[in-house]
């Protein structure tokens, strides 16, 4: 049997707007549990350091250059400095490592 | 109204990096979807529909493999099962009052990304702010998957390579700050940091998929973070009463 390619994405479209879409519609005002509301306080810091580290160092060419990155985002962030910027100034460090790169190794 | 045009122009400045970074990876993601069979407008829908990387690298295998619907069913709500927590965690940002319309249009939006930046913003979650991001974000996405269906390997490797940090960098900038702040914080990062480090050189991980540690390590140290350093009413309700303001330094 071969499948339709719309209604393949439209079930994976569907299952993907139901999962996003109803903790927020059912969950309504403030959670009152104590141990819930400090899980969902800590759920987002641990959901994007694991996502981090260690793919910030698998994603580039160079393991290095991303292990640099790491190094530089977290100073910068650590100083002040915007999202943006720090997103700007990872892929710098990550751009010229690579490009010196050939050069060193 | 003017509130809520203000977080629309904030929500597209910071979409920018994101949608940067996303280009980069759907143009990728749409070499996937060729080999998948699926013509540039399908890569276009799916994306705009699903926007998930792992997701939809899932999605196109299970169309790869011709298997039955449910598989894809399933296949999505186990690649996608974080969201469920991110959207747990985002409807305690949403005033209660928050309209039904906002809350379907928010939902449909969450991404790693957008959850991520959204989460940084201080005080009540204000709709607008999102979709001023997902504007941005979300069409590059889609369009970032038909290109790569179209045009294939047209971006050299170095500009991926470099683009494929922008998000972390986004990151960076949201959790380092608070661990700056609040101890409790900087060692639950550190913590996740290197169990996240951990399972990944752990063979007996292998099998799961990336989407899948994800959650499992959220909901364990998350739930530990809970029980050892329960977090108390004036901290997380605080930001609630900080009037939404610019964050120009």
């Amino acid at each position: 049997m071969t499948h339709n390619i719309y209604l393949y994405i439209l079930t994976a479209a569907a299952v993907s707007f139901l999962i996003r879409v109803l903790p927020l519609t059912l969950i309504r005002g403030k959670i009152k549990n104590p141990f819930i509301r400090s899980f969902l306080y800590y759920v987002p810091y641990v959901t994007l350091a694991v996502m981090t580290f260690p793919a910030i160092i698998t994603a580039p060419q160079i393991p290095l250059a991303g292990i640099l990155a790491l190094i530089a985002g977290i100073i910068a962030a650590w100083k002040g400095l915007n999202m943006m910027g720090i997103a700007a100034l990872c892929c710098a460090v990550v751009f010229i490592c690579e490009a010196a790169a050939p050069y060193f190794l | 109204m003017n509130r809520n045009k203000n977080a629309f122009t904030n929500g597209i400045r910071d979409g920018i990096p994101i949608a940067l970074g996303y280009f980069a990876v759907a143009f990728s993601l749409g070499i996937v979807a060729k080999k998948a069979g699926l013509n540039p407008f399908q890569g276009f829908l799916s994306s705009f529909l699903n926007h998930a990387s792992a997701g939809e690298y899932a999605e196109f295998t299970v169309i790869m493999a011709n298997a039955p619907y449910i598989e894809m069913a399933f296949v999505i709500l186990i690649t996608n099962i974080r969201y469920l927590l991110m959207s747990c965690a985002l409807s305690q940002r949403f005033d209660p009052d928050t309209l039904n319309a906002h809350r379907l249009l928010v939902g449909f939006g969450i991404t790693d990304e957008i959850f991520g930046i959204s989460i940084g913003r201080t005080g009540a979650l204000n709709p607008y702010y999102n979709y001023g991001a997902m504007a941005i974000a979300l069409p590059s996405w889609s369009l970032g998957t038909a290109l790569g269906i179209v045009a294939g390997n047209i971006l050299p490797a170095s500009a991926v390579s470099a683009l494929s940090v922008a998000l972390y960098g986004m990151f960076i900038a949201i959790i380092i700050p608070v661990s700056r702040t609040n101890k409790i914080v900087g060692g639950v990062v550190i913590t996740s940091f290197l169990a996240s480090f951990a399972v990944s050189k752990i063979a007996f991980f292998d099998r799961m998929s990336d989407s899948m540690k994800i959650s499992l390590l959220t909901v364990i140290i998350a739930g530990l973070a809970a029980a050892l350093f329960p977090v108390k009413e004036e901290e997380d309700s605080k930001p609630a009463e900080v009037p939404e303001k610019e964050d120009h330094k």
